[in-house]
């Protein structure tokens, strides 16, 4: 099948590729640029696993085709952290509060509770089971994870207020 | 009391994050950062994909397969049948469970999605191309779906294969689509106590075929290097060297030069203990190609083909006095272990521990008979998220109870409590054959009841009921109680091998001169955090921080060889294989010592991190000294080095117990049951990390709400699979999970080294009942005695609507 040219931000850097205009999002980002945090966990787009940021959107990359999301700005859980080299907060909550086990959902529902905290900063508990609610958990029955974006929405705006 | 180095033994204790801390996991750094390394993330040179031509139907002959479209398509390496296979003795594989099953069909399939044909294609796209080019031509036949008629007379033969083999791997077989049939406990006296019997309770439970279903779906990468004549397998293997073992008595290939690796799992909950077609596809493929080759199942793929579990179907009679004394208990099971038997038992058990049964109850007398019948469905039948078929027994005895106290009008908490086996007949031999290690029910229970208002719960419930009668109210309230007992951790080795593996469990420890260390062990993490726990256990034996000890599992070339990660069993065998190598290490390590101090060694005693001369703790040597001094000194009689490794076999196996209470409200016009409450109680034994146990129970409650509220892998009358897609088959999400209330007693385990039982699978094995309880509850009063699971809102509905409560 014939290439197209791909060009995207992704995790802040350029770049630009050739790909089959039919290949995922996930797949591109997995296979061709290697980055593996984002992870394939069903082929119906109700796991979540493969959850990125584009253009401030949460989505899954396996239901983008590459060809959509040229031009587009991506971040994966490679690119979370803070600029300067230091966990995100999100990332020491998960660990703090026990929010993960396994880990293969981890990377998608991190990325998915980073868009969320700036959709809604201030979430209480029921809405951030229904922000969550596209991203299953097999390990951990969601509490702790729940935990973990609460106390990192805490720590977000306390840094705020800090800093206004 | 301060130590002569000014340290107190507190702050000494608190520095190694030994048994008991809730120490934060050292595995969620690469997790949270995207840096896992799951089969599906490894990339090798030259590597290439797998893909399989899957059957449409649930049985029929295969007439013709055309791969030649395929073949002709740019980037396609292979295409493989069982017509390639055969040469090699391959096109049939040896099951767990002494069967065997096609790696690819031979001449006809005999499940919808049964792997047919394996493509090979220099990318997955290709691959997948590949698979719709391949041309299939079948010859639809009637299928077997109901197990209860697959033994009919007129029932249609499914295993040509064994047509005329009237032995099993379990015994005679009387029918052609018989597997075994396993006899446990004294039919005689079982039926003399129930004819004789003031009261009998009898009621018929089909706990649904269901899936472990991990986030993660199986897969592999094969390698043979054919210069070295060398193979590697990276892939999701619960069970590494078992895997290994069998590689080699199936290919040939001598065992050390098969490297079998499982790297970061995601998610087991048994799905990944079996041997798939895939895994022998990929290492054909590779052997064939000379190149790696990559096979990962889709989610599809996983559902319908890859280790159902459950699908148990079990008649039960259980008699007692009029005043609620259990006298004898009668459980009959039909098992569809679907079209080949690859269920993942240990060899003498053929139904697991399924003769775990009796409970938590004193039953003087009891009859277990499971009949394995082969159906055209998936094969399986693996434990998700229990030890062997312990779920089903869990929830066959704990459904019984409810049934017999409706029967006898009494409090189901009351029956519970008038039955438990008492903390003074520990050890406990059952009337089914176990031995259980120690126990104490009533304090458990007390504090459950306690902790929920239990009274208070049935006032309120009493209040509602009239409230519905009146029709001031639609809705109704449930009330579910479990109390589970477990049993994990196989061996002992005498009882317990699979496929003639002994159960047995292992750790290689080996210190590092300047005090740190490595321990090595045959069992792999699926997420239970062993790299955090094994290390605790660790510290707190030799003295050396917790931090400072690195674990390492899953790679057959360098941990010791092991039986691997299910039922239970990593703490209870390899965890305690880490507290005797452990132990060892600290005896060579007391010899040091003495020479050390210039004292007898008999004149020491350990002290959190160190032995000190006994009466003057001024005189010590660290376990970082000794470390030191064991490579570095000359020390008459004694060899260099620290190292020491303990192959486990447990003298008997841990039974877990708990109980737990869920309150349910049910919507009787929408069929919508909301889980108010649920509060769970478990008692593991000793503790190694209660951070991690508190995590295993909200998700092991979890996948048991997933189960009792929603999970069916079913098929129709043609063997189409519905169920198959997470469309279909029910996860929970955050929005439908509740929040869980935890709690705990401590029973030490008597011959466990830490006294640790294992806490893994307690939330799966006592929360589907607690489930299934209030729902029942929640209509006992109407009359409804039991009502088959998955309990979702329409079939709520309809046992309200038969209840005369809807039109």
């Amino acid at each position: 099948m014939a290439k197209m040219h791909v060009k995207m931000t992704v995790n802040g850097g350029e770049v630009e590729a050739l790909a089959e205009p039919r290949t995922l999002l996930i797949h591109f980002l997995r296979e061709q640029l290697s980055l593996t945090g984002p992870h394939v966990g069903c082929d119906t787009s109700h796991c979540g696993a493969c959850t990125v940021d584009l253009d401030g959107k949460s989505v899954k990359s396996c239901t983008v085709f590459v060809a959509q999301a040229n031009g587009a700005s991506v971040t994966t859980i490679e690119g979370i952290a803070n600029a300067d080299g230091t966990l995100h907060v999100l990332q020491e909550m998960f660990r703090e509060h026990h929010g993960l086990q396994c880990g293969f959902c981890t990377p998608g529902m991190i990325t998915r509770a980073y868009r969320l905290l700036q959709e809604n900063p201030n979430p209480t508990e029921t809405e951030i089971r229904y922000g969550i609610s596209g991203n299953l958990c097999r390990c951990t029955g969601y509490q702790n994870i729940v935990k973990a974006i609460r106390a990192a929405a805490d720590q977000l705006s306390g840094k705020k207020e800090a800093a206004e | 009391m301060s130590a002569a180095d000014g340290t107190s033994v507190q702050e000494r204790t608190d520095k190694l994050e030994g048994l008991g801390c809730k120490r934060k996991r050292v595995e969620d750094a690469r997790f949270t950062q995207g840096k896992g390394k799951y089969v599906d993330d490894m990339k090798l040179p030259g590597m290439v994909f797998g893909d399989f031509v899957r059957s449409p139907y649930g049985h029929a002959r295969i007439k013709k397969i055309d791969k030649s479209k395929a073949l002709a398509l740019p980037g396609v390496k292979a295409v493989l049948t069982a017509d390639d296979l055969k040469p090699l003795n391959l096109h049939y594989m040896p099951t767990l469970a002494g069967d065997v099953q096609a790696v690819l069909a031979v001449d006809k399939v005999l499940f919808q999605g049964q792997e047919v044909a394996f493509v090979v294609a220099t990318d997955r796209y290709i691959a997948a191309d590949a698979v719709e080019l391949i041309e299939v031509e079948y010859e639809d036949l009637p299928c077997v779906i109901d197990p209860l008629k697959a033994m009919d007379k007129d029932a249609p033969v499914l295993r040509h294969d064994l047509e005329g083999k009237t032995e099993g791997a379990h015994g005679a077989r009387r029918h052609h689509n018989h597997i075994f049939t396993w006899e446990v406990g004294d039919a005689a006296a079982t039926d003399k106590a129930l004819g004789s019997a003031e009261v009998v309770a009898k009621e018929f439970l089909s706990y649904q075929r269901v899936h472990p279903c991990p986030l993660e779906t199986c897969g592999c990468v094969a390698s043979m290097d054919k210069i070295n004549s060398h193979l590697t397998v990276w892939g999701t293997f619960q069970a590494p060297h078992a895997v290994r073992t069998v590689a080699s008595l199936i290919s040939g290939i001598p065992e050390h030069k098969i490297r079998i690796v499982s790297p970061d799992i995601g998610g087991g909950f048994g799905n990944k203990v079996g041997v798939y077609p895939g895994y022998i596809c990929s290492i054909v493929a590779s052997i064939v190609l000379g190149v790696p080759v990559k096979w990962i199942e889709d989610r599809i793929e996983n559902l319908t083909a890859t280790a159902f579990a459950r699908d148990y179907h079990m008649t039960g009679e259980i008699a007692a006095t009029k005043d609620g004394r259990i006298t004898a208990l009668k459980c009959h099971v039909v098992a569809d272990h679907g079209a080949f038997d690859a269920c993942a038992d240990p060899t003498k058990f053929p139904a697991g521990f399924f003769n775990i049964c009796t409970g938590s109850y004193d039953i003087p007398t009891a009859f277990l008979s499971v009949d394995g019948v082969y159906t055209n469905k998936a094969p399986g039948g693996v434990a998700y998220r229990c030890s062997f078929r312990v779920t089903e027994a869990s929830y066959f005895i704990e459904r019984m109870i409810d049934v017999l106290a409706r029967k006898l009008n009494m409090d189901p908490a009351e029956v519970r409590r008038k039955n438990f086996i008492r903390k003074e007949q520990f050890p406990y031999k059952s009337a089914l054959g176990w031995e259980y290690d120690s126990g104490d029910y009533d304090t458990a229970f007390d504090k459950a009841l306690a902790a929920v208002d239990y009274k208070g719960l049935r006032a309120e419930q009493k209040k509602n009921r009239e409230d519905f009668a009146a029709g001031k109210t639609r809705s109704l309230m449930g009330i579910g109680i479990a109390f589970f007992t477990e049993i994990v951790g196989a061996g002992p080795v005498k009882n317990c091998d699979i496929l003639g593996l002994g159960m047995f469990d292992s750790c290689e420890i080996r210190i590092h001169p300047t005090g740190s260390a490595i321990a090595r062990l045959g069992t792999i993490s699926q997420g239970q955090g062993h790299a955090t726990t094994f290390a605790q256990i660790l510290a707190t034996e030799i003295g050396l921080p917790a931090s400072m000890i690195t674990v390492e599992e899953g790679d057959t070339d360098t941990a010791p060889y092991g039986l691997g990660t299910y039922g239970s069993r990593s703490t209870p065998v390899a965890g305690a294989a880490t507290a005797m190598a452990g132990r060892k290490i600290r005896a060579k390590a007391q010899m040091i010592a003495a020479y050390l101090l210039e004292v007898h060694d008999s004149d020491l005693e350990w002290d959190v991190d160190r032995f000190q001369v006994k009466g003057a703790p001024d005189r010590f040597k660290t376990m970082q000294e000794i470390a030191f001094a064991a490579y570095n000194k000359a020390i008459p009689g004694i060899e260099p080095g620290l190292e020491a490794v303990s192959y486990y076999d447990p003298p008997n196996m841990t039974y877990p117990f708990g109980a737990y209470i869920c309150v349910a409200d049910i919507d009787v016009d929408t069929g919508v049951t909301a889980i108010r409450r649920f509060y769970a109680l478990d008692d593991c034994g000793t503790r190694i990390n209660p951070m991690i146990i508190e995590g295993q129970v909200h998700g092991g409650l979890t996948e048991a709400l997933a189960i009792a509220m929603g999970q069916e892998i079913a098929y129709d009358e043609n063997g189409n699979v519905s169920g198959g897609s997470l469309l279909d088959f029910f996860l929970p999400t955050a929005v439908e999970t509740p929040a869980w209330e935890t709690d705990f007693t401590v029973t030490p385990s008597p011959h466990h080294p830490i006294g640790a039982k294992g806490v893994g699978e307690s939330p799966n094995v006592g929360g589907v009942s607690a489930f299934s309880n209030a729902v029942c509850d929640a209509f006992a009063h109407l009359g409804l005695t039991h009502t088959q699971m998955p309990h979702d809102h329409w079939r709520v509905w309809k046992t309200a609507q038969k209840l005369g409560l809807v039109e």
